[in-house]
């Protein structure tokens, strides 16, 4: 790499990582849709040869909790918008703040989403439960839908947590600064994808009945 | 050099607020048109508010907004992949099984 000696090719330089740092992330998000498209797919496919059974099994599922999830990463999407803006700002303090809430409020979702399978597990709703075996084949395929989809975005949640918290400290150190938030940024990208997916799972689980 | 970095257009903390506002609002719509019980087109309202919210996530929160072209027709491409996907499939399962 050639040696910045201006502060205006400094500042051109910058710009360029910036714009590939971002479009990597937009790529790596892109092969991440279609992970999540293939699950989405299923869940189509079954769910128009199923109907009935989807829609019964559905009233299993808590819409409260289902609700107060969604209110959750929707806030912690905006307090991450807010601590990448704050960052830019200049106000790096605040910032930590903000993505210190970010991270409360996705171990907020994951503990609901405990006491969730805790309530569907306890009623003997689990993979390979005798309970769930005596039910009918779209029951079976709802329900190993659910905990698949569910559990792979709850794991995408707990690796963005921290994530998060890996920023807080770069943060903190003063290594993400208002001339350099692309990590801040990128994470940002990454958690936004996250909650999106969430906008979609909830209604076809939760709201189908 | 950082003040010539922030070249890169900025949303306001406002419009953060009200994209939140809003998509709390159509949370509340999604599960109040659930309790309508529109049955078999339950569907049609709810992956229309879906993608509203994810829309607003997408172009103000992911600031798709402000980038070049080159990256939404990227996008684009992604998502035009996944509906051919998806449509191939339900071409085959229809043809199969018919329209169930």
């Amino acid at each position: 790499m050639t040696r910045n000696n201006t502060p205006g090719e400094a500042a051109t330089a910058h710009r360029v990582n910036y714009a590939t740092a971002k479009m990597g992330m937009w790529i790596f998000l892109f092969t991440e849709l279609l992970f999540f498209g293939g699950m989405f797919l299923l869940y189509s496919v079954f769910r128009s040869k199923y109907a009935a059974d989807f829609h019964t099994s559905a009233n299993e599922l808590n819409i409260f909790f289902g609700t107060a999830n969604t209110a959750i990463l929707l806030t912690s999407s905006t307090t991450m918008a807010l601590s990448i803006a704050l960052v830019r700002k200049g106000n790096r303090q605040l910032s930590i703040l903000f993505q210190f809430i970010t991270i409360v409020l996705g171990l907020a979702f994951l503990g609901n989403k405990y006491i969730e399978w805790g309530t569907h597990i306890r009623a003997g709703i689990y993979p390979h439960s005798p309970g769930l075996e005596q039910m009918g084949r779209g029951k079976i395929i709802f329900f190993s839908l659910y905990y698949v989809m569910t559990g792979i975005h709850g794991l995408h949640v707990l690796v963005g947590i921290c994530v998060i918290l890996g920023m807080l400290f770069f943060t903190a150190k003063g290594i993400i600064h208002q001339g350099d938030f692309v990590k801040l940024e990128n994470t940002g990208l990454y958690w936004h994808f996250v909650d999106i997916i969430w906008i979609y799972l909830f209604p076809l689980f939760y709201l189908i009945t | 050099m950082t003040e010539k970095a922030p070249a890169i257009k900025m949303v306001s903390n406002k419009t953060y607020i009200i994209v939140w506002l809003c998509l709390l609002a159509l949370t509340t719509a999604t599960v109040s048109v659930a309790k309508l019980h529109l049955v078999k087109y339950a569907i049609i309202p709810a992956i229309a508010i879906a993608t509203a919210k994810a829309g607003l996530v997408v172009n103000f929160f992911m600031h798709l907004k402000e980038e070049p072209w080159v990256l939404k027709i990227m996008l684009f491409v992604a998502l035009f992949a996944l509906t051919l996907i998806i449509l191939l499939t339900f071409a085959d399962t229809w043809y199969r099984y018919g329209l169930g």
